[in-house]
């Protein structure tokens, strides 16, 4: 037994980590977020540093903010009528609200992806072009290798690449999916966020698209929002658990589901929640 | 944590299938604590046919381990469980893997008693036996109350407590090669007390095995490689716990 003997504290559960601002990609300071009409915050002092070129996964139960805090970080929250944020956001040190930061470009290097497929109802090529044209960029050359180069990285090319000239509704919801992501890494993101990405999506679609997340976090910070907790135990490394408006509970994906600090968290991952 | 939580889960099907592979394994449990008994009183007594009735028993309990581990299998498969829940699993997989083994050590056990019955008594009682038989029985007992009741202060007991079968094992081992060398007639049926005494120290062993399991399903800790006193420490300086000594032996 003795030469197996190992450190007692190397053993101990180790604190939850705590990801350092510097090594962040994005930073929530004591973010809150009401919406006009609610007594209750919909985000209460969020503390939040979330590590780049990993997948980061909130979870939790509908109406636990989770969305909301997904949507502040490319201010989409802006768009709503009687939302009040306070608190900071940073993306790489810099605050997003910051009068001098520009929305458009701040929505282009944090992309976003939505629960149902929103292709245009265009061609293939030009939904994926779509970014870059709005940046006037409307050169041949520079569109075809873009769009190539994105519909591969979205797991896409080898589905579609007889089909640039179809129109993008006419794939299947997986492969609409998947053209999403392509348009939004087309323009060349930090952050990707994903918003229940594969719900509307069958199961090997699913599969597909977290693949798909697995390989795009060597380029990208990736934050998924999803209600499949095997989703985020699948293809995360940090997760958060929310409730209420609350941080519950922010750790490595795989103590948070084989060993949770919260009781909270536990009940709701074992599915004792309710 | 506690196994009562158990009742708490939205789905009442996936509370019923944690719940009874649990009884299962403690139902597993009982019946081998019975059969090491058992086994050592045959040994004692040099009750053959008592003996061949223990090896028989070993039957069941090599079918009911397939059968907790097939249902370990489908839990895992259907429900994918979490947290405590996946650790309930996982720790009954392994305690069941001990429980065979300590089986199996009990028939080991029953062997020697059928051999010794043939044999003309060398001496009175195996007090040996009989001791590390006491010991062990109680340490079996203790491991499965402590997996019942997720008794970690109970568990730690366990695990430090068999360093105290291994020293009684050399000790008493000393003494039967004594009476050996003093009688080579006693060699024969000292002999087979060794091999008694060898399957009770393993016993031993498995008992804290599922000691250290039980630390891992409420705590999720694994504290296989550690040294007892460096549990015992480490159990002591955890904030909010009774430490070991706390809990009757």
């Amino acid at each position: 037994m003795t030469e197996h003997s190992i450190n007692v504290q190397a053993l101990r559960r180790a604190p939850a980590p705590r990801v350092s601002a510097e090594g962040a990609a994005l930073v929530a300071d004591s973010l809150s977020l009401h919406y006009d009409g609610s007594a209750a915050p919909a985000l209460d002092r969020i503390d939040l540093a979330i590590p780049r070129q990993r997948v980061t996964a909130f979870i939790g139960p509908s109406g636990c903010g989770k969305s909301s805090l997904l949507r502040c970080f490319n201010r989409m929250n802006d768009l709503i009528e009687g939302c009040r944020i306070s608190g900071r956001i940073r993306l790489d040190g810099e605050d997003i609200h910051d009068p001098a930061v520009d929305v458009a470009s701040l929505r282009r290097r944090v992309g976003m992806v939505f629960q149902a497929p929103n292709p245009f109802p265009k061609t293939v090529f030009e939904n994926v072009a779509y970014g870059l044209r709005i940046q006037g960029i409307n050169r041949k050359r520079v569109l075809d290798e873009t769009v190539e180069k994105a519909l591969r990285a979205a797991a896409l090319w080898d589905e579609v690449k007889d089909r640039l000239d179809d129109s993008a509704l006419a794939l299947s919801g997986g492969q609409q999916q998947r053209l999403v992501i392509a348009r939004t890494i087309a323009v060349e993101p930090e952050v990707l966020l994903l918003d229940e990405p594969a719900s509307s999506l069958d199961p090997i679609s699913t599969l597909r698209i977290e693949e798909l997340i697995y390989e795009l976090k060597t380029r990208y910070t990736i934050v998924i929002v999803t209600h499949n907790m095997q989703q985020a135990a699948r293809v995360s490394d940090m997760t958060a658990f929310m409730y209420m408006g609350r941080l519950v509970e922010f750790g490595e994906t795989d103590t948070l589901f084989t060993n949770p600090e919260q009781r909270q968290t536990e009940d709701y991952i074992t599915g004792r929640y309710g | 944590m506690q196994s009562d939580s158990h009742r708490q889960h939205i789905s009442g099907q996936f509370n019923a299938e944690l719940e009874a592979v649990r009884n299962h394994l403690l139902e597993m449990g009982g019946r081998v604590e019975a059969a090491v008994a058992r086994a050592v009183e045959t040994l004692l007594t040099r009750d053959s046919g008592e003996a061949e009735a223990v090896i028989a028993a070993d039957q069941e309990v090599n079918a009911m381990e397939v059968r907790i581990d097939e249902e370990c299998s489908r839990i895992l498969a259907r429900r994918q469980p979490a947290a405590s829940d996946l650790r309930l699993v996982i720790a009954v997989a392994k305690v069941t893997t001990d429980l065979e083994r300590v089986g199996d050590e009990a028939t080991k056990i029953a062997r020697q008693a059928i051999t010794l019955s043939e044999q003309a008594p060398a001496r009175s009682g195996s007090p040996e036996v009989r001791r590390i038989g006491k010991h062990v029985g109680a340490m079996l007992r203790s491991a499965l109350d402590a997996f019942a009741r997720q008794d970690v202060a109970m568990a730690v007991n366990v695990v430090v407590d068999d360093e105290g079968v291994d020293s009684e094992y050399h000790s008493a081992m000393r003494s039967l090669v004594t009476f050996m060398m003093e009688d080579p007639r006693n060699i024969g049926p000292i002999l087979n007390e060794l091999w008694a005494l060898r399957a009770l120290e393993r016993i031993g062993d498995h008992a804290a095995n599922i000691a250290e399991q039980v630390i891992y399903l409420a705590r999720g800790l694994d504290v296989r490689h550690m040294e007892p006193a460096e549990l015992r420490a480490y159990m002591q300086e955890e904030p909010g716990q009774p430490s070991p000594g706390d809990a009757a032996p």
